[in-house]
């Protein structure tokens, strides 16, 4: 046998590579046994991906606020956490920033950073509650974030019906000046609907390494999630940082919805069920290790899925419901990745 | 309209929307009891929903009236074999409970619609021939006030789920295998010092909540919505979890938090026809169990607390 030695970083890359590999080597496997061809099908979802300008447009478009909301999720898991309440914040902060951005009326370098900060706040709040109630009282968050998610939807449906409705179950449009729609970035991919907002990704990304990696903060808020009784002795705050911890995470989901509402959409729809974003950015999370340029790469191969998928029915006749069939065992593979770790160390001890 | 009739509209509202929440909450006891965390329920529903769909449409003409009814067994066997999933992942291989819970929920989604729209070649199935209708039964409906209120114009789907709440308060309460249930999901080791297999306990515990919650899903289906599509069950899963946790994990506490959600919801949707209730927002009665349950849990409401070991793989040896 060759021999092998895998430090503990190249299993860390190693894992979610895999387990990408096998999610879609099983979404192979489903094609074929239910009878389409999956060479095609992958190959008209490659094309759906990356084949134009403005299908890779619509990939990155497609993966800003699967980014935050992954984001948000590994912030929380970092300091031990479990948010899985971002599908409610990112519908809060939706839903605050396309009220900002139709009811102010401000010049464009005021009314943007404004109204997405309206939906970190209002993303902020949505998770601040779990976090208080777990800091407090000891409530596991993982409950009552599901609980304000369904909150949170059938409020934002019930205000936009109230208080914004233009008509046809949607919102008012937001001002010009609050959007982030650019025709340069248009223009170059080809007609999709990518916009600015894939800046303001890319500097959340930065933003949540430099706070949990960079700062005393940051150092803290892992600290409490590793282990809660080591820094209550060394004087930390436990329900504090859990509170802000949580608030912080929430505030990435809600910014997650501006992306959509200023960006994407212009608008808001009132929803009857979940956008889905939220349990997608516990995969990217997942995928991309908790770690903020993992998030990147994960929301990038989601965000092509999820954006190619139409193209895959149209062109091989696959469902498209097959992503979320992929997104499932790539979840699977990596939450299980116990086994996979234990066989990886296993091989990289006897090659020595 | 008399106080008589407004009455028997809302206990017949109240059960017929309570009752695939109190299957399913009914399963989430058992998995939770063991020590497993299942936000699969919702998954785990919509795969019955789809299984129970699927095989009234399919075997209708075989069948003709009990095609719902046997195809809500098919639905319990097939929600306990897809559970197996969750029990693998989180007990075999000791994935994040919550975790193998979302991506069962992203898989029954998948598969589901996937395959509707591969035999039928579209995203939504038709509506069912025969459903589970709403009856009055026999005798006892000719009671007088009683009758009228408690049996008339109700499915029996529901009075089958409350007895049942009765005799899984009974297995867990006061039968060994109840009593190791609750050990596993309490104090592994100790069970396990016993001579109490933890696995074996959790994967039965596990599994039995699938068909609970594949039960649930398919009465929703063949009773409530006909049909079935990708939106068929959207939360009536994670309302089950809410009314198992709201019911302290208890039998009868899940049974009477499902018929309190049930109530709300019913409300919510006939409320407009009842006089004192007009003129509150419908929203406030559809958000109402989800607020109950964050209460209950922070103890406003009598505290709900879980099993201890809720969450946590059992790994023999580790201390």
């Amino acid at each position: 046998m060759p021999k092998i030695t895998l430090s503990p970083r190249m299993i860390g890359l190693l894992v979610p590579t895999v387990s990408a590999v096998f999610g879609l080597f099983v979404g192979a496997i489903v094609m074929m046994v239910s009878g389409y061809d999956p060479i095609a099908g992958y190959g008209a979802l490659w094309e759906g991906m990356v084949g134009t300008p403005r299908a890779f447009g619509e990939t990155v478009r497609t993966m800003i606020p699967l980014v935050l909301a992954g984001l948000s999720v590994a912030f929380a898991f970092r300091t031990g956490l479990f948010n899985i309440g971002v599908e409610g914040q990112l519908l809060v902060g939706w839903f605050a920033s396309v009220w900002a951005g139709y009811a102010l009326h401000l010049p464009a370098v005021l009314h943007i950073p404004l109204s997405i900060l309206g939906a970190a706040i209002a993303g902020g709040i949505w998770g601040f509650i779990p976090g208080f109630l777990k800091g407090k009282f000891k409530v596991n968050e993982v409950i009552v974030t599901i609980m304000m998610n369904y909150i949170a939807l059938y409020l934002t449906y019930d205000f936009i019906k109230r208080f914004l409705h233009a008509g046809n179950e949607k919102s008012y449009n937001v001002q010009e000046t609050a959007s982030l729609v650019s025709p340069m970035l248009s223009d170059i991919t080809g007609g999709s609907r990518l916009h600015w907002g894939i800046i303001v990704a890319l500097i959340m990304a930065v933003l949540m390494w430099f706070l949990i990696d960079r700062t005393a903060l940051g150092y803290e808020l892992k600290a409490v999630g590793f282990n809660t009784y080591a820094s209550q002795y060394a004087g930390m705050k436990v329900s504090r940082n859990v509170v802000l911890s949580m608030s912080i995470a929430g505030a990435f989901a809600g910014i997650g919805g501006a992306m959509e509402g200023l960006g994407t959409f212009q608008n808001m729809t009132a929803m009857s069920s979940f956008t889905g974003i939220g349990f997608d950015g516990i995969a990217v999370a997942l995928l991309g290790a908790n770690n903020a340029f993992g998030i990147l790469l994960a929301a990038l191969l989601f965000g092509g899925l999820k954006s190619a998928a139409p193209q895959m029915n149209f062109t091989a006749n696959v469902p498209s419901e097959l992503i979320n069939v992929i997104i499932a065992f790539i979840i699977f593979f990596v939450a299980s990745s116990y086994v996979l770790r234990w066989l990886l160390s296993r091989l990289s001890k006897e090659g020595k | 309209m008399s106080f008589l009739d407004l009455l028997a509209i809302i206990v017949s509202g109240t059960l017929y929307t309570a009752t695939p929440l109190i299957f399913t909450a009914l399963g989430g006891v058992f998995s939770e009891r063991s020590g497993v965390v299942n936000i699969a329920l919702e998954g785990l529903m919509l795969f019955g929903a789809f299984i129970g769909i699927v095989m009234t449409l399919l075997m209708g003409d075989v069948w003709g009236t009990a095609a719902p009814w046997v195809s809500l067994i098919v639905a319990a066997i097939a929600g306990g074999l897809f559970a197996l999933l969750h029990g693998v992942a989180s007990i075999t291989l000791k994935a994040d409970q919550t975790v193998s819970g979302v991506a069962i929920n992203f898989l029954s989604l998948g598969l589901t619609v996937f395959a509707i729209k591969k035999i039928f070649g579209k995203g939504q199935t038709d509506f069912i021939q025969f459903r589970i209708e709403k009856v009055d039964v026999p005798i006892l409906s000719d009671i007088p006030i009683i009758g009228k209120i408690f049996f008339s114009d109700v499915p029996y789907t529901s009075y089958i789920a409350i007895i049942l709440a009765f005799v899984v308060w009974y297995m867990i309460y006061k039968t060994p295998f109840g009593l190791r249930l609750r050990a596993v999901g309490e104090h592994p080791m100790a069970a396990d010092t016993m001579g109490i297999n933890v696995y074996k306990m959790r994967y039965i515990a596990v599994c039995i909540s699938g068909m609970f919650a594949g039960v649930g899903g398919a009465v929703f289906a063949t009773s409530i919505s006909g049909n079935f599509s990708g939106g068929t069950i959207t939360g009536q899963g994670f309302l089950a979890l809410a009314a198992m946790i709201f019911g302290k994990w208890h039998p009868i506490g899940a049974l009477g938090a499902a018929l309190f959600f049930g109530f709300a919801q019913s409300l919510a949707i006939t409320g407009g026809t009842i006089p004192f209730l007009k003129d509150v927002p419908s929203v406030i009665l559809t958000i109402l169990p989800y607020v109950f349950t964050i209460l209950a849990l922070v103890g406003f409401v009598g505290r709900a607390e879980a099993p201890k070991s809720l969450g946590v793989p059992y790994e023999k040896g580790k201390r």
